[in-house]
């Protein structure tokens, strides 16, 4: 499992977007770099973050070699009613992570 | 130049404040610092492993401050590292686990003037810290001092040079990709100077990190740090 951090408010308003940030663990070998002895590094990247709210997809990114390790994302996200915000991170193996939070609409 | 190594230890400042910006609100961002992934697992081992003996990790504060110690149990001055891993022995140097743990208990310090004992069975270990501190060594024939009293401030390859100080170790360092350690870091600059690297937890490393720590008397720590 690929760890990670999330954080979300602890009450929003309904309707008004409020900051998600998320940060995961991983090393985001971007596939160009080589060992001493001229090895070459296989590419190992978090290539896809999907954040759901109450089930329903809100956000997602496809990552790239270009984001360097331990990625930190920050999206806004809006809400009308209270629920679960569940983010999910994959990488180019299959390995997958996930965190989730719920929100209170004050 | 033993002048002004005089006047630069005058006022003791964290790396902190010779980074930019960027890396400051990264050091300061309590959720986003990246040395917190490291923490995360120290927190989530200490209540696997430690809370039997130490209880909450709250009751490690201040503890971080005052090492290296010695430490009558082991026989020889040990850095936090060091004690960690004669608790929990097989924890190997710059593993996740390892420099979880440490972060960890220095961060119960965050805030607390460092204060390290030098009397009794600690002080051949600071009088050896002392003398590698300023003895020169590798093909560059650099000694600590040269840069890090004599030349602080001033630009080394784009980067601004730094008093050296011990404070916010473990700390997360972009061009590393990880959290390290201190010792890490003290490699590092062995091998800056193209001298022959002391081992993790060699005697060497240790009598430099307990001599660093006498020069940042009263320095504060903010750890996990975040450097360049």
């Amino acid at each position: 499992m690929i760890e990670g951090r999330l954080r979300v408010p602890g009450s929003v308003k309904a309707g008004e977007p409020f900051e998600v940030r998320v940060l995961i663990l991983h090393p985001m070998e971007n596939g160009f770099r080589h060992e001493a002895d001229g090895r070459e590094i296989p590419m190992h990247i978090v290539n896809r973050v999907a954040c759901t709210y109450g089930g329903r997809e809100v956000f997602s990114v496809d990552l790239g070699t270009g984001i360097s390790a331990n990625p930190y994302l920050v999206f806004f996200v809006r809400a009308g009613q209270a629920g679960e915000l569940k983010v999910e991170w994959v990488d180019d193996k299959g390995e997958r992570g996930s965190a989730r939070a719920l929100v209170n609409v004050a | 130049m033993w002048l002004s190594a005089l006047f630069a230890a005058v006022t003791v400042a964290s790396g902190i404040e010779y980074q930019s910006d960027a890396v400051k609100a990264m050091q300061a961002d309590s959720f986003g610092n990246p040395g917190l992934l490291w923490v995360d697992r120290g927190a989530e081992l200490w209540k696997q492993k430690c809370t039997g003996c130490h209880g909450d990790v709250a009751s490690m504060k201040g503890v971080a401050a005052r090492y290296p110690r010695h430490s009558p149990q082991l026989g020889r001055v040990v850095d936090l590292e060091q004690r960690i891993q004669a608790c929990m022995p097989g924890l190997a140097w710059e593993s996740r686990d390892l420099l979880g743990l440490t972060a960890l208990v220095a961060r119960q310090s965050n805030g607390i003037p460092i204060s390290v004992d030098v009397s009794g069975p600690a002080a051949s270990t600071h009088e050896r810290g002392r003398s590698l501190y300023f003895e020169r060594q590798g093909q560059l024939n650099l000694a600590c001092t040269n840069c890090h009293d004599a030349n602080v401030g001033k630009t080394l390859l784009s980067e601004p040079i730094s008093q050296g100080q011990p404070a916010d170790w473990p700390a997360y360092r972009l061009e590393w990709q990880s959290l390290g350690s201190l010792q890490r870091r003290l490699r590092a600059c062995y091998f800056g100077v193209r001298a022959e690297m002391p081992a993790f937890g060699s005697d060497d490393l240790v009598a430099l990190e307990l001599y660093l720590a006498v020069r940042a008397k009263g320095l504060k720590a903010s750890v996990p740090g975040v450097r360049r």
